[in-house]
């Protein structure tokens, strides 16, 4: 008996941790939410002035609006997609390429991998200094085209490495020697094979990388010349600095918001399909990321380099 | 016929038919010696197992020959011609996986047309042929399945039919069975023997189970601890085991540890330290009198005398340590001085054997079944 109740109690207790974790997390947002719906008077505290409406959501894509930031927000947004894509495609390739490597033991193995993973444990605005100083030292100028989005590559990479080698974890490097049994060379065993085995894990690689440079603040900041439109977190920034906040950067901050939650929706639906036509043995989306076992891939990954 | 050692020499070519293994080493980097100068001659047609405890290096050996691992040393001839430097895709050889490796991304149909393919066979006719090849295993209901929605049993057909389909010179099976429960072990075990024999192609097979290899092979070659220790058919390796450890793991064999004591002509006498005493024709063994010899006397060999006394060649007073019923046979478990005897009699007997433990019992076996082991 004493001991039925006293399980009960731990279940309210961690129901209650995490019903106060939801709000910890998602009220700002929530409040973000809400305040992004305010009249022409709206600021960016309670109480909230109405009436309600769209106009701050409006001066997003409006520019004519009266000091409406439309242009610099749209600019900043488009060249942050697009420099998101790219980070994401070099970080998917190069992490893959380089698990690649790691499935056989070569000499230096640990070092190689420590190597790799520096670049996570470098505090970004550091890394970021460092770059600029250098290039500054070759005499060459940063852009956001080529040093910042170089450094947020490098920074990306030992994600895409560590989901890549998940996924080599639970991979039965036999299938592969099947298609080579039956005829098939090594490009095409890759092709036919391999390839479709992993890709959702080439394409974790990508959303990692893709994220990292969509956020990315530190490691931006340094880097960009002054000349060019700068990233959406970049222009964020600048405007917190240089004009007075306003609603409209709430809406912003809805906005992509909800842009994300669409996008990982999308991305799980396609996988979630993928994986009830394959019927594979991994049930779980994490598991297919390579997310699942990541931990344990991460002790178990440095093969010594000396044997 | 053979050229000697590297995998850097020359390869060679005779007119030889058949499989042939010469020197075939492999040390892993480290130094683990997995394989260690084995040489071995497989013909076409045959059916041949390569048995062993675990980490003996059969896998190793299959692999190969199958192109998925390269030898340190040794050749690897298929009707005279060398593979060891032929890439997997072009070798005439394909493997039936341990846990059959499947393609999980293709239906049963694609897993089985894979290899036609790949050899750039037009998609009608493969299709046609891969049918062909589904209905021969039975399965031609389940070609639009993914792997992942079949059992074991069906799983191991699709990679029969798979490697079929190929028309390969030799087959490879990797523990091919060990992945099924009993009853299907049993029932593959007659299904994969007609198959081979229907189709007269070349199998090599891989197991640790010393019946399997008994009802299935027509050869078997006993590896332990990476060397060939006997090759014999089956039931030359379970009546006359030529080592110790193949007496060992072939099991129910009683060994007899001791000093040839009399010799004359082919025939030994040996003695072990409790005075027991067997003769064995031994021709062509050089042993002399007073080196340390061993004998194996197979456990169903034994007979049970009930008398005391008698004869003490061939022969030993035992006390009967635990009587073993297993419904046919009845186990005894003997013991003579702290060594440990076993004699395996009809089931029919228990009755006279029941609770006698303790008691003293002799046991004799004819000459014939004796058998000098070596080290
Ligand atoms: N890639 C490798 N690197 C280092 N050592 C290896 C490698 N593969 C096998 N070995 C070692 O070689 C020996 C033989 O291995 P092998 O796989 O051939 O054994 P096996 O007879 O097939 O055993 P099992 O019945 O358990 O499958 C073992 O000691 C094993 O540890
Ligand atoms: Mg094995």
């Amino acid at each position: 008996m004493r001991r039925r109740r006293r399980t009960d109690w731990a279940k309210w207790a961690l129901g209650i941790y995490f019903v106060l974790f939801l709000i910890f997390l998602y009220t700002p947002m929530m409040l973000m939410g809400v305040l992004s719906f305010q009249g022409v008077y709206g600021a960016i505290t309670f109480p909230f002035r109405g009436p309600v409406g769209l106009r701050w959501w409006h001066a997003l894509f409006d520019s004519s609006l009266p000091s409406s930031h439309a242009a610099e927000i749209q600019s900043a947004g488009a060249q942050s997609l697009w420099v998101s894509f790219a980070a994401g495609a070099i970080v998917a390739v190069l992490a893959f390429t380089l698990s690649m490597a790691f499935r056989r033991k070569f000499p230096l193995q640990g070092l190689a991998f420590y190597v790799i993973m520096l670049a996570l444990m470098t505090p970004g605005y550091l890394l970021a200094l460092g770059t600029q100083l250098f290039w500054k030292f070759m005499g060459i100028d940063t852009s956001l085209w080529k040093t910042a989005l170089g450094t947020n590559v490098v920074w990306g990479i030992p994600f895409g490495f560590l989901v890549m080698l998940a996924v080599w974890n639970r991979y039965d490097y036999h299938i592969e020697e099947a298609a080579r049994d039956l005829g098939a060379d090594q490009k095409r065993a890759f092709r036919e094979v391999t390839l479709p085995l992993v890709w959702t894990g080439i394409f974790g690689g990508f959303l990692f990388g893709f994220t990292l440079m969509w956020n990315d603040y530190d490691r931006t900041v340094l880097l960009l010349s002054g000349s060019e439109a700068s990233t959406l977190p970049v222009q964020i920034a600048g405007l917190t600095l240089t004009t007075a906040i306003r609603p409209d950067l709430y809406a912003l901050g809805m906005a992509t918001t909800l842009l994300s939650l669409f996008t990982i929706a999308l991305v799980l639906g396609v996988v979630g399909v993928r994986l009830r036509l394959r019927a594979t043995p991994v049930h779980k989306v994490e598991e297919e990321f390579g997310l699942g076992g990541g931990l344990e891939v991460e002790s178990e990954a440095p093969p010594s380099s000396a044997s | 016929m053979a050229t000697e050692g590297a995998a850097t020499a020359v390869p060679s070519s005779s007119g030889v038919s058949g499989l042939d293994l010469v020197k075939l080493t492999k040390v892993f980097p480290g130094g683990g010696v997995a394989v260690s100068d084995v040489n071995l001659h497989v013909d076409h047609g045959e059916y041949v197992v390569l048995l062993g405890p675990s980490g003996c290096g059969k896998t190793t050996t299959l692999r190969m020959i199958g192109g998925h691992e390269f030898p340190t040393s040794g050749d690897i001839l298929l009707d005279g011609e060398s593979l060891v430097y032929m890439q997997p895709h072009k070798r005439p050889t394909t493997t039936v996986f341990q846990h059959f490796a499947l393609f999980p991304h293709r239906t049963v149909l694609q897993n089985v047309e894979f290899g036609l393919k790949m050899h750039g066979v037009g998609k009608e006719e493969r299709r046609k042929t891969s049918l062909e090849a589904l209905e021969m295993v039975g399965l031609e209901q389940l070609s639009d399945r993914y792997p992942r929605a079949l059992s074991g049993g069906q799983q191991q057909r699709v990679a029969l039919a798979r490697v079929l389909v190929t028309k390969p010179t030799a087959l490879l099976l990797d523990e091919p069975l060990g992945d099924l429960d009993r009853l299907l072990q049993l029932r593959m075990r007659v299904e994969l023997r007609n198959l081979q024999r229907q189709l007269g192609l070349m199998f090599l097979h891989v197991t640790h189970n010393q019946e399997e290899a008994l009802s299935m092979a027509d050869r078997i070659v006993v590896m332990n601890d990476a060397r060939i220790h006997q090759i014999a058919d089956p039931l030359t390796i379970a009546t006359k085991p030529a080592t110790e450890l193949v007496a060992r793991f072939m099991g129910d064999n009683n060994i007899i540890r001791g000093k040839v004591v009399e010799r004359e002509g082919t025939r030994l006498v040996v003695e072990d330290d409790h005075g027991v005493r067997v003769s064995v024709q031994a021709p062509g063994e050089a042993t002399s009198v007073g080196e340390p010899a061993m004998v194996a006397v197979r456990a169903a060999a034994v007979e049970v005398v009930e008398n005391v006394g008698g004869p003490a060649l061939n022969s030993a007073e035992c006390e009967i340590v635990f009587v073993e019923f297993l419904g046919d046979l009845v186990k005894l478990h003997l013991t003579v001085g702290g060594e440990r005897m076993l004699a395996k009699v009809p089931g029919e007997r228990y009755p006279s054997f029941r609770g006698r433990e303790g008691e003293k019992i002799r046991i004799s076996w004819r000459e014939d079944d004796g058998q000098l082991l070596h080290a």
